[in-house]
Parts: structure tokens; C-alpha cells; sequence
């Protein structure tokens, strides 16, 4: 980076231009100098305070909550694990059965991610290698599909699974999200298949592969980083999805996803609001220790998939 | 957007063919074979794909058209098929029935405000931590958090916090800020009355759209921050050097470079606003002035069964937002070429 930027504060400099830095210039300074730090104090409270806000009730016992709302701290005394034990208990036992939905959400997402990288990397390949009949128009059906709105989705779809009476079975949610985040896939991935040297395949072409051959052993490999990043991004929509969820599986509790589960027990007054909080740390920690093993991944995957578009 | 617009693109496509066709040519018509080859190998492996997509995505919206001209409810369900009677019965029911406009502002309002703060926020954090120091790149990766955490977690939150018999907000608003009572921030629409002048205060709606900046701002930062590293340096030294305070290298040098990405973000953003669900329906459930379309929608189609509305509805919510983005499409369009 550059050491000139917007709002830069008056560092002592040798080649600063005498003179010009009039009044404006050094008041500004000055304001903006103290107000960087300000600034990126109150983004940091507001982005990270929820979440610390999420753990903290999720270890203080419910009574205390009550009768101190305020209060910002558990004394390591006062902390009450309890939470974690009855939220993820089954039913049976009394608690509120997040293992199971932990096992859905798992499966589904996993399931979504395997099986959309299966139709994706050909797909994708495809697409930015190959001349076909209709390229181009699959690959703008793709990108439009990306904006299609869920809820325009919904009611077929709900229909769809309600007669084929299959609507509460995982299989169909899977389809459903692999359906959805596919086009998406396709797009990432060309762009970076795209950004592979076509040089490297006329050679192992040259070498007499097949094109197929050459897939596997030269464009695959290369691509690794962004199928990784692009796993990372279907299983946090997969696992983070709530629509299609309650469009489905609403009534099989069994097939609840953390989610949906979340969602549902936090309506009713049974559930105390530490369990669930519990519940809630439960349904983000994967999804935030995911993200910072893959941050600089994923953030380049993000914005790689839409600068070309 | 509409599946009708997806067919625009494409039909533009092909004079662009030549321009970024990655696909080698030069092998000329004599040993096409491999050509040949390619395509069928290139059919062959986007067909899943296509397969999967033309069924779970294209069909069904033709088949939502199809709905929206039925009477369809969850009940008769079985008995309905594709050839059916059709009416525009649907349409004018649902246009004349009690909130749909309503419902249409709200979403109109919801979008606007939080596309526009989210933007706002994103672009002043991608300015305050332009400027590199230790522990950027963390500071950078927590502000993300919002954006990547699960929606149905944040959502709950943020009503814990701001619930008014124990939550954090109103605790410390009585205490501290000497409120006088609670405020009911997820379910309420209050008015104030300055010098006997009421001013509705839309509290549930305003607060569904600091949501949705809290939870979308990220994605703004992202985009403006990977645009402005772009920026070359040598112009903002060149600004400098003629005297430009920092807010005037901005309004003039950093800024028009951001606007065409702050453009596209206005169109993402805008879209995915316009059609949000999630949001509402778990932090309002649609109540106190909040009820957007889409929350309509699934009350239609859940709680009424009412298949035939909710498709109808669906469609014009669909239509209502291709209008809107085609019209700003152009707009911005033309914009950009005169400037």
C-alpha cells in the first residue's frame, strides 16, 4: 500500500510542500486523525459486541440474566455450562435435541457441498474451455439465476415436494440448495479456470492426453485453491440457509436443521433464553472457525466471482 | 429479475464472441475433429449442471406463472394440473387486498434505507482502515463477521438485546440514558409529537433496517475496499502536492473512482434487500408496519394455503423489482457514457 491515502494525519515529512498545508489542511487533519481510531473502534464494538453478547449470556445462569441485565461480565464462579449439556441433548433426555439438528444441517450442507463440486468443476471447466453449442447462453442463465429471488422459488417448490410427498425429507432440501447455489459455483470457478494459462493444456494435449485426461492432471490441480474456497462458500450458505428449511421440514422436528431449530424453539417461552443462546453459539461457531482458517480465500474468492460481472 | 431477463444477455452475446474467447482456434477447420470433441465433451459436462438447474430453477418459476393464473389452494392441491382454468383473478384480488401496498412500500422503503446504509457504512470503513497499522487484516476479518454469521443466530441476538423486559438496550437506556420506560424496538410504531405536530416514528421498520445494514455493511466494505487498493497512488500525490485537503481528495480523486463499484453494489444490494426474507420474519415475524412482500407471500402460501395468491404476489413483487433494476440499468447506463 501506499503511504498517501485519504486521511492521512500530518506526519513529519522533509518533502512536504512548504506553505500549501493551509488552515483547512491542517484542521482536517487533525479532526480526521483523531477520529480514525474512533471510527474503527465503534465498527469493531458493533460487528464483534453481538457475538461476545451470544457467549456471555450462553454461560450465565438464567436467573442472573434476570435480575441484572446490565451486568457485561460473568464471574468465572457464577459460569454455568449447563446450557450446552440440555441444548444439545436429545428430547428424550430432556434437553432440546441440537445434536441431531447438528447432524442434519452437517449432512445436508456437506451433501450440498459434495455434490454441487461434482456438477460445478466439469460444469465450470466447461464452460471456460470449451466451445459448445449454447455456451454463452447457459453461462448468462447461470448468472441470472444468482438473482433469481428465493421467495419466487418458494411457492413451486413447496408445491412440488408437497405432492411428490418428499417436502420434509433432507434429499429434497439438498436438491433444492444445489440447485441454487450451482449457478453460482459455475461462475467462481470459470473465473478461475479462466486465469489458468490454456498453454499448460496444449501441452499435455500435445503429450497426447485426452481432453478429459488433461482435466484431471493439469487444470484440477491448478484450481485447487478456488474449488477450496468455493467448498467454503456452498457450505456456509448451506449450513447458514433458513427458507427452505422452514418451507420444508417445518413439521419433522426430527429433520430439523440447527437453524430451523433455533428459529423454532426461540418462539416459544419454554426455552430459556440462555439454552438458547447456547444453541446460537452452537450454530455459529463452525461457521466462524471456517472463516478465519479460510478468510483470505474466501474474501478473494467473494470478490473474484463479482468483479467480472 | 424476472427468467425473461436472462434472455437478454444472451442474445447480446454473440457479437461479442470474438473479444474474450479464451477457447484455442487456431487448429483451424481441417483437424477439427478435436473441435468437434470438445463440444461434445463440453455438452457432456455441463449438461448436470443444466439438468439440475432447468428443473429446480427454470421450471419452477414457469410453473409459478402458471400458479398465479389458477386457483390453487393446499388443500386441492392434488386435483389442480398444468391445464387448468386460468383467470386473472388472482391478480386482481391480491393488488386490491387489505396491506399489498402497503406491503410494497414497506419493501420499498426497507430496501432503499438498507441498501443505502449499508453502502454508507461499508464505504466509511473501508476509509478508516485504508491507511495500514498492525492488525489490520484482523480488524478487516471481524468487521466481516456479520456477513458470514447465520442469519437465524444474529437475528436472535439482536431481539435478545433489544427485548424490553431484560435485554441489554433498554436496560441501559433506562439506566443510563434516562429513557423513560422501555422501548419496544422489535414491536412497536410510535409517533412523537413536537409542538402538536405527530411525526409517525416507524420504530420496528427502522430497526429491521439497521439490522439489515449491520448484516450487509460487510459486503459493501469488501467490495470498495478490494476497488480502492486499485487506486493508484500517484494521483492522490499528485492532489496533495497541489494542496487538496484529505475530504477533497476524496470527493475529487477517491471518490469517482469508487462510484462505478458503488454502482454495482446499489444493484446487488438493492436486489437482495428487496427480496429478503429471513430478516423480517425472524426478527418482527412481519409485525409493526414490517410486513414485505415476501413475508406476505409465505403467509399466503403457509398459513391461508392460498397457493394461487402467493404466486401471484410472488410474481409481482418478481416483476416490480426487474422494473426497477432495468430502469436504473439504463439510467446508470446512460450516465456513464455522458460522463
Amino acid at each position: 500500500m501506499s503511504q498517501v491515502t485519504v486521511a492521512e494525519p500530518a506526519a513529519p515529512r522533509t518533502t512536504r510542500p512548504a506553505g500549501r498545508g493551509t488552515r483547512r489542511n491542517a484542521v482536517e487533519r487533525r479532526v480526521l486523525r483523531v477520529l480514525r481510531p474512533i471510527v474503527i473502534v465503534l465498527f469493531l464494538l458493533a460487528a464483534l459486541f453481538p457475538f461476545y453478547y451470544m457467549v456471555l449470556l450462553s454461560f450465565r445462569p438464567l436467573e442472573e440474566v434476570l435480575r441484572n441485565p446490565g451486568s457485561l461480565w460473568v464471574s468465572p464462579s457464577d459460569i454455568d455450562p449447563g446450557t450446552y449439556t440440555d441444548v444439545l441433548k436429545s428430547e428424550e433426555d430432556g434437553g432440546q435435541g441440537f445434536l441431531s439438528f447438528i447432524r442434519n444441517s452437517a449432512m445436508v450442507a456437506v451433501g450440498t457441498v459434495l455434490l454441487t463440486l461434482l456438477v460445478a468443476v466439469p460444469g465450470a471447466y466447461a464452460v471456460s474451455r470449451l466451445e459448445f453449442f449454447g455456451r454463452r447462453r447457459i453461462s448468462a442463465l447461470f448468472l441470472a439465476v444468482y438473482f433469481f429471488p428465493a421467495i419466487l422459488l418458494a411457492v413451486p417448490l413447496f408445491v412440488f415436494f408437497t405432492r411428490i410427498e418428499m417436502r420434509g425429507s433432507l434429499v429434497a432440501l439438498l436438491i433444492v440448495y444445489v440447485a441454487q447455489v450451482a449457478a453460482v459455483s459455475i461462475y467462481m470457478l470459470r473465473n478461475y479456470f479462466d486465469t489458468i494459462p490454456v498453454s499448460l493444456e496444449d501441452a499435455a494435449a500435445i503429450d497426447g492426453c485426452s481432453r478429459l485426461q488433461t482435466m484431471r492432471h493439469v487444470s484440477l490441480p491448478l484450481a485447487m485453491p478456488a474449488i477450496i474456497s468455493n467448498a467454503l462458500f456452498i457450505f456456509m450458505i448451506a449450513w447458514n440457509e433458513f427458507l427452505f428449511a422452514l418451507l420444508f421440514l417445518l413439521e419433522r422436528r426430527d429433520n430439523w436443521t440447527v437453524s430451523l431449530g433455533l428459529s423454532r424453539l426461540s418462539g416459544s417461552i419454554e426455552v430459556p433464553t440462555t439454552t438458547l443462546m447456547a444453541g446460537s453459539v452452537i450454530l455459529t461457531l463452525p461457521i466462524i472457525i471456517l472463516f478465519f482458517l479460510s478468510e483470505r480465500w474466501l474474501t478473494g474468492g467473494l470478490t473474484a466471482g463479482a468483479e467480472k460481472g | 429479475m424476472s427468467p425473461g431477463d436472462s434472455g437478454a444477455p444472451a442474445t447480446a452475446d454473440p457479437s461479442a464472441a470474438p473479444e474474450k474467447s479464451r477457447v484455442p482456434r487456431r487448429r483451424g477447420r481441417p483437424s477439427s475433429s478435436r473441435a468437434r470433441q470438445d463440444a461434445r465433451t463440453g455438452l457432456a459436462l455441463i449438461s448436470p449442471t443444466f439438468v439440475i438447474v432447468f428443473t429446480m430453477v427454470v421450471l419452477p418459476i414457469l410453473w409459478t406463472i402458471s400458479l398465479a393464473f389458477q386457483q390453487v389452494r393446499l388443500l386441492n392441491l392434488r386435483t389442480t394440473g398444468i391445464i387448468g382454468e386460468y383467470s386473472v383473478e388472482n391478480f386482481t384480488s391480491v393488488l386490491k387486498s387489505d396491506g399489498f401496498v402497503d406491503a410494497l412500500v414497506t419493501t420499498l422503503v426497507y430496501s432503499i434505507g438498507g441498501t443505502a446504509s449499508a453502502i454508507i457504512l461499508g464505504l466509511v470503513a473501508a476509509l478508516a482502515l485504508r491507511r495500514p497499522f498492525r492488525g489490520r487484516g484482523l480488524v478487516r476479518a471481524a468487521l466481516l463477521l456479520p456477513y458470514v454469521a447465520p442469519v437465524v443466530a444474529a437475528a436472535f441476538v439482536w431481539s435478545t438485546l433489544l427485548n424490553p423486559q431484560y435485554g441489554l438496550a433498554n436496560e441501559w437506556g433506562t439506566g443510563l440514558l434516562g429513557w423513560e420506560e422501555p422501548i419496544a424496538f422489535l414491536s412497536s410504531r410510535d409517533e412523537l409529537s413536537p409542538f402538536g405536530i405527530t411525526i409517525p416514528i416507524p420504530t420496528a421498520l427502522l430497526t429491521v433496517i439497521a439490522f439489515e445494514a449491520w448484516r450487509s455493511f460487510p459486503f459493501a466494505f469488501l467490495f470498495i475496499t478490494a476497488r480502492m487498493e486499485a487506486i493508484p497512488a500517484t494521483l492522490e500525490e499528485a492532489g496533495e502536492l497541489d494542496g487538496a485537503t484529505p475530504t477533497q481528495r476524496f470527493r475529487h480523486i477517491v471518490l469517482p473512482q469508487l462510484l462505478p463499484t458503488i454502482a454495482v453494489l446499489t444493484v446487488l444490494r438493492f436486489i437482495w434487500t428487496f427480496n429478503n426474507f429471513d430478516d423480517i420474519y425472524l426478527l418482527t415475524g412481519g409485525g409493526a408496519g414490517t410486513e414485505v412482500v415476501s413475508v406476505r407471500v409465505y403467509n399466503f402460501l403457509i398459513a391461508r394455503g392460498d397457493i394461487g395468491a402467493a404466486a401471484a404476489q410472488a410474481l409481482v413483487l418478481a416483476v416490480i423489482l426487474a422494473v426497477l433494476v432495468t430502469a436504473y440499468l439504463k439510467f446508470f447506463g446512460r450516465h456513464e457514457e455522458a460522463a
